[in-house]
């Protein structure tokens, strides 16, 4: 049988482990298709080809096809968010400077607690803060808003842009104080020494999604049957990579020149949940620092939508109703449990929840039964009704 | 009509210096290049440029995504991406390898002439890149068969000419490639010894 090829595009990170796993380990052949892997330097970059047709899907930031669904981004086609392919992976990292202040004031740098990370660092920033994250519409962005919201120093935080890569460049030259990102990127910075760890993403978010798989609706309409065979192929990547005794073999893999050209070492450190937060070794253990399938995490909650688009619309002045309902639209659960299901994936009931409602890991009714959600809390207590938000 | 203020984005001096020639060509500007990625929105902003050209796969682009959100109106914002009613164009530019960013409410008869230019440039770097990667492969398969060669000299005391027509026989039995089979046994005879 003769594989048809379809090309996806990634950029550098260990989230995009379900593309690159599924390629090497064959899960795309087992479908009939032969994935191509495209290696990108840029979100923006990713967006071009993706609407232009130089790609087939990508793997993009959760809240980049609701933006260009908003109409924030160049015309072209709409895009389709089928499935979430991490939750987690991102670590907020501070400059040499601002660590030794905050270990000098009695911090202990537990990497878990977000209100003493919180306090410890604007206690040292002398009312400025500027943090890097890797994209205006990032799921990034959204955790240091919420982490630093309401807070002395909300008036002096300001949010720039720097691409993962150059994070550790951007603090070692005092551009910024701090920077959220993705992993590998944190531990990178880590590594030159410029660098320190305070937090884990998921300590502000419980749930925080991160990647999806997105493909123009042109795609996901005219050709179905490719659209469900790539969907099931990741599906199963992702599977495989949350069986905790693959996670090394992943980091392995990952590791190659051809992907991100980086010792194991360092890609291994968040995909098994074990940092090194400064220079000199300290370790910090955060089981399910990233998740790529259990919790239903695949599954494109249209509550998730509405939540990053409120908060996108609020940033930028645009209509919350509107923006909310215009982005459940492009986040395909019908497509998701069509095309899903025949490869064994459990269903939820509903295709929208109370986002940042469980504490805990909480059953709730599916097709087969019972499936295992959450935590998914929000660290302030908010919790987000898409029901009660739209006014 | 006053000169368009252009911004290249280039870290290569040589190729940098290409582009700005081509766009010299295409009319009367102010170029700026930029080379260093560090300070990048910093000094954008303070340029207040007309245009900005970058290579489409320059990871500083989601900088410049930034400030294309980021200035308000009055700001003389270095808006958004190409001309947004000319599809060809956008789809163009980024098949050459070029995106630019344009200020707000510039007309399209004066950016087209200079993407074109910016096109043609970008083209020509695209096609010496591919070539130049070529080029190298193709050096490093000459290194792998040589290696493979040697190993097969050595392992079954045949001359050099007897190596390469094994090699040949083996990789046409497999339909794969000289270089592919030169590879497998340099990793295997790598893993033996």
């Amino acid at each position: 049988m003769s594989l048809s090829t379809l090309r996806l595009g990634y950029v550098p990170l260990i989230d995009a482990a379900p593309l690159i796993v599924a390629r090497e380990l064959g899960f795309d052949a087992e479908e009939g298709l032969s994935f191509e892997l495209i290696r990108l330097q840029s979100w923006a970059q990713s967006r071009d080809l993706l609407g232009m047709g130089g790609i087939d899907a990508a793997h993009m930031l959760v809240p980049l096809p609701i933006a260009q669904t908003l109409g924030l981004g160049p015309v072209y086609p709409r895009f389709d968010l089928v499935m979430v392919l991490s939750v987690g992976g991102q670590a907020i990292a501070v400059s040499a400077a601002l660590a030794d202040a905050m270990r000098t004031q009695g911090h202990g740098f537990g990497f878990g607690d977000p209100l003493a990370a919180r306090d410890a660092l604007i206690a040292v920033a002398g009312g400025r803060l500027r943090v890097g994250v890797p994209f205006p519409f990032s799921t990034q962005a959204e955790l240091v808003r919420r982490w630093l919201a309401g807070t002395g120093l909300d008036a002096g935080v300001s949010i720039h842009t720097v691409p993962p890569p150059l994070m550790a460049d951007a603090l070692a030259a005092g551009e910024v104080d701090a920077f959220c990102v993705g992993e590998p990127w944190a531990s990178y910075a880590v590594e030159r020494g410029v660098a320190a760890l305070v937090l884990a993403g998921r300590s502000i978010w419980a749930s925080p999604p991160e990647k999806g798989l997105v493909l123009t609706r042109d795609f996901t309409a005219s050709r179905p049957e490719e659209t469900g065979r790539m969907m099931r192929a990741l599906w199963r990547a992702c599977r495989w990579l949350d069986q905790p005794d693959n996670r090394s073999t992943a980091a392995e893999i990952l590791s190659r020149p051809d992907y991100l050209n980086l010792p194991p070492e360092l890609s291994e450190r968040g995909l098994l949940g074990r940092l090194h937060i400064s220079m000199s070794g300290e370790v910090r253990q955060y089981p399910g620092f990233i998740r790529f399938h259990d919790g239903a995490a695949n599954f494109p909650w249209r509550s998730l939508a509405a939540l990053l688009a409120q908060r996108i619309a609020t940033v930028h002045g645009l209509d919350v109703n509107w923006a909310m309902d215009q982005a459940m639209g492009c986040f395909r659960t019908d497509l998701y449990r069509q095309h899903l299901r025949q490869a064994g994936a459990d269903l939820p009931g509903a295709s929208a929840r109370i986002e940042g409602s469980m504490l805990h890991a909480t059953a709730v009714a599916s097709e087969m039964g019972q499936m295992i959600l959450g935590p998914d809390a929000f660290f302030d207590g908010e919790t987000f009704d898409p029901a009660l938000a739209a006014r | 009509m006053a000169r368009l203020s252009i911004i290249v984005v280039e870290r290569d001096r040589d190729r940098a210096l290409r582009i700005v020639d081509g766009l010299m060509a295409s009319g009367d500007h102010a170029i700026t290049v930029i080379a260093e990625e560090t300070g990048l929105a910093r000094r954008i902003a303070e340029q207040k440029p007309d245009i900005v050209l970058i290579d489409v796969a320059d990871p500083s682009r989601d900088v410049l995504e930034e400030l294309a959100l980021v200035s308000g109106p009055m700001e003389r914002p270095v808006a958004m991406f190409v001309d947004r009613s000319d599809e060809q164009l956008t789809r163009a530019a980024i098949e050459a390898g070029v995106s630019a960013y344009v200020v707000d409410g510039l007309q399209p008869e004066r950016i087209k002439p200079i993407l074109d230019a910016a096109i043609a440039r970008f083209h020509m770097f695209q096609k010496m890149r591919a070539e130049l990667a070529a080029t190298k492969a193709a050096l490093e398969e000459r290194k792998i068969i040589d290696r493979a060669k040697a190993i097969l000299m050595k392992a079954r005391g045949i001359d050099e000419e007897a190596a390469y027509a094994l090699l040949r026989k083996t990789a046409m039995d497999q339909k794969r490639r000289v270089a592919d089979i030169a590879q497998q046994l340099v990793m295997a005879a790598g893993l033996l010894t």
